[in-house]
């Protein structure tokens, strides 16, 4: 049964985006999930909440193939026996399995039952999203985690992290080599695990956009859209088009920020720093551009429930035309210089290669999953205003290397160049914020929107007296870090940062 | 090669002013002047996010672009503590990264010194005291500079570091 027939069956969850809800029992939640793989459906998130009458729990797992979009929930109760695991089907769930046992104590028969973001900081028999009451006891410290070893001649293992020697994110790899060859990489995660979702629940909802926005900073506009997104699907309002639109630009901008500063870095970490000098003065550039249109260089309060928190001025319209005008050009010939660079070409072609078959078994997602020649893109296949009146070029490529993530990033920044254009010069014109009010207890939304590095999913569930009950934010590195560790098998040591970067996946929109 | 020539050539140098220090960021002072005055602006910086949301990360990176050029100014972000005379901390302190950011600071020489960034690393921020998150740096090491701002701006940033050896 295809995924449409699912959804056509299924209850719609709120109002405004097209996302369904279906109550299952486990072998339909079994069934279900194995032909939504055999379609090749994405498993967005699998999250866990409570029953509706408060006894028990709700496994829940989000999905999406195009045009529909379906969560699935299955009833379970503290004595009933493990929930069916979804691993068997969506390799990537088996973490989410592992991470919803750490917050809530319930097992799914998933054979992997080692801790994922319980290190050693709270107690291994206290699960904090279920019993308020948990506080920080131990050492934080998880020097016990079991990593699967390899053995044989002359293999040995290097540990690094969980602080890096750059200035990025902590979390730990652990490589197992021969020579200078990489035969395993194991991560393991959770080190910026800081209680977000249950933080949540201490927001009013009318301002949990704010958290929202800074579960991943650099997916700033996408999570608090997301989040705008489930809480106006709740009381099932529009926002006016101006608001729609002015989202849409905030966003492309976000997309365009973050591939620039990583086009910077690849080229840097294949030798040529020229590439870092342009790309992160063409970023710092439009940082500043952000700042005189939306008065932050980084726009994480931009969006807020019933619109934008300020109106776009003419005189910041202008400069953001004008930057952009003369950034896609400028683009165009850095990437002139990066294909006709011999070293750069090199380190790039063949690198970090996750072969479409591969991407397709492990879900891989997002920007990274359209280099790899999975075509999802939420914007095209399950768009919300304004994408459904802006004729959005799909970018694909099928070599799955470094190149191809580079290239998609590249033609990525030129199409959102143009897509901000073009928004810059239809804007409605109407106010720019109407006020949204709180939604009932009990009402129940979801958002979901393309960020830069690929879906952003949220779910969110109003308590009593405008409070939240239950948000879960879904980053799509859930579902893309354990395919880094396939796209470094056979590469050599050295290019781990290279590979690492073409994905630049998040740490804390992944242990939140 | 000629187009990346010509590309250098034709940009130039775009090097901003370094911004004044700012003596109202500073928490704690353990350097003494005379101290601070040998070590001059030969700085070495040590990063560790120890929980942030990233957003104090892609500030402090805009510092080493060719605007700000941090290095420019003879401070360099270098890979190990061992070779850090100043601990730059984002974000609050995740229950899962006490350790790591407590070893980071022992392992470096003395005298050091802590700049913490972000609101996060100012209070805890916007995520608070929990049981994932110890809350502000100062709760779990000395901080000698604190910049506020969420994320604060990479000319805020490089005030803060300059204040700190000012
Ligand atoms: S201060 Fe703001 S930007 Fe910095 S880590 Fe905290 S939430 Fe993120």
């Amino acid at each position: 049964m295809p995924v449409r027939l699912w959804w056509d069956l299924a209850a719609p969850a709120t109002q405004a985006a097209g996302m369904r809800r279906l109550t299952v029992d486990a072998a339909t939640w079994v069934r279900a999930a194995e032909e939504f793989a055999a379609a090749d459906a994405h498993l967005l998130a699998l999250w866990v909440a409570r029953a509706p009458n408060q006894e028990g729990f709700l496994i829940r797992a989000a999905f999406v193939a195009a045009g529909a979009g379906l969560i699935l929930e299955l009833p379970i109760a503290d004595c009933d026996p493990p929930y069916p695991g979804l691993e068997p089907f969506f390799p990537a769930a088996s973490r989410m399995q592992r991470a919803a046992y750490d917050l809530w104590g319930l097992r799914a028969t998933d054979p992997d039952r080692r801790p994922w973001l319980r290190h050693a900081a709270w107690p291994e028999d206290q699960y904090p999203l279920r019993n308020p009451a948990v506080m920080a006891a131990g050492t934080g410290i998880s020097e016990a985690y079991r990593f699967v070893r390899v053995a044989g001649d002359g293999v040995h293992e290097i540990p690094v992290g969980p602080v890096h020697a750059g200035i990025i994110e902590p979390g730990h790899f652990r490589f197992s080599i021969v020579g200078e060859k990489v035969l395993r990489l194991e991560e393991h995660l959770g080190y910026v695990h800081k209680g977000i979702e249950r933080r949540f629940t201490d927001f009013p909802i009318l301002e949990g956009h704010r958290l929202a926005a800074r579960v991943s900073g650099d997916c700033a506009v996408a999570y608090a859209w997301a989040y705008c997104q489930a809480l106006e699907g709740m009381v099932g309002m529009r926002v006016p088009a101006r608001a729609d639109w002015l989202r849409a630009l905030c966003l492309e901008l976000e997309r365009i920020a973050n591939h620039l500063g990583d086009l910077g870095a690849l080229g840097n970490d294949a030798g040529f720093a020229f590439g870092l000098a342009q790309f992160s003065r063409l970023k710092e550039h439009l940082l500043r551009a952000n700042e005189a249109a939306f008065g932050q260089r980084y726009l994480f309060d931009t969006v807020v429930p019933g619109g934008l928190h300020a109106d776009l001025s003419q005189s910041g319209a202008h400069t953001l035309g004008d930057f952009l005008s003369r950034l896609a050009p400028e683009v165009e010939s850095l990437r002139d210089i990066y294909d006709e660079h011999g070293g750069v070409r090199d380190r790039f072609v063949g690198a970090g290669r996750v072969a479409p078959e591969l991407a397709a078994r492990l879900g891989l997602i997002g920007f990274a999953g359209r280099a790899s020649a999975r075509g999802l893109d939420v914007r095209i296949d399950f768009p919300c205003a304004p994408y459904t009146d802006l004729a959005l070029r799909r970018v694909t490529r099928t070599a799955g290397d470094v190149a191809a993530r580079v290239a998609v990033r590249f033609d990525e920044v030129q199409e959102s160049c143009r897509l901000s254009l073009h928004i810059l010069k239809s804007l409605p014109s109407s106010v720019h914020r109407v006020e949204c009010p709180p939604p009932v207890q009990g009402a129940f939304g979801t958002g979901l929107i393309e960020g830069w590095r690929g879906p952003i999913f949220l779910a969110l569930e109003a308590g009593a007296a405008g409070a939240i009950s239950r948000c879960h934010p879904h980053d799509p590195s859930w579902q893309n870090w354990p395919v880094l560790e396939h796209a470094i098998i056979g590469n050599i040591v050295p290019d781990f940062p290279l590979i690492n970067k073409s994905f630049n996946l998040s740490y804390s929109g992944h242990d939140l | 090669m000629f187009k990346t020539i010509k590309r250098i050539a034709a940009i130039g140098i775009v090097t901003e002013a370094a911004p004044p220090v700012d003596p109202q960021l500073c928490v704690r002072e353990i350097l003494q002047k005379r101290i601070r005055a040998l070590l001059g602006r030969a700085l070495c910086i040590r990063h560790v996010d120890a929980g942030s949301c990233n957003g104090c990360e892609l500030e402090v990176h805009a510092l080493n672009n060719p605007i700000y050029n941090i290095e420019g100014l003879g401070i360099k972000f270098v890979a190990s503590p061992r070779h850090a005379d100043l601990l730059l901390v984002t974000g609050p302190v995740a229950s899962n990264m006490r350790v790591a950011l407590q070893r980071t600071y022992e392992a470096m020489p003395d005298p050091k010194m802590v700049v913490a960034i972000g609101d996060c690393g100012c209070t805890g921020g916007i995520f608070g005291e929990s049981y994932a998150s110890c809350g502000r740096v100062s709760n779990v090491i000395a901080v000698n500079v604190a910049v506020p701002g969420c994320p604060p701006s990479p000319t805020r940033i490089l005030q803060g570091i300059l204040t700190a050896i000012a």
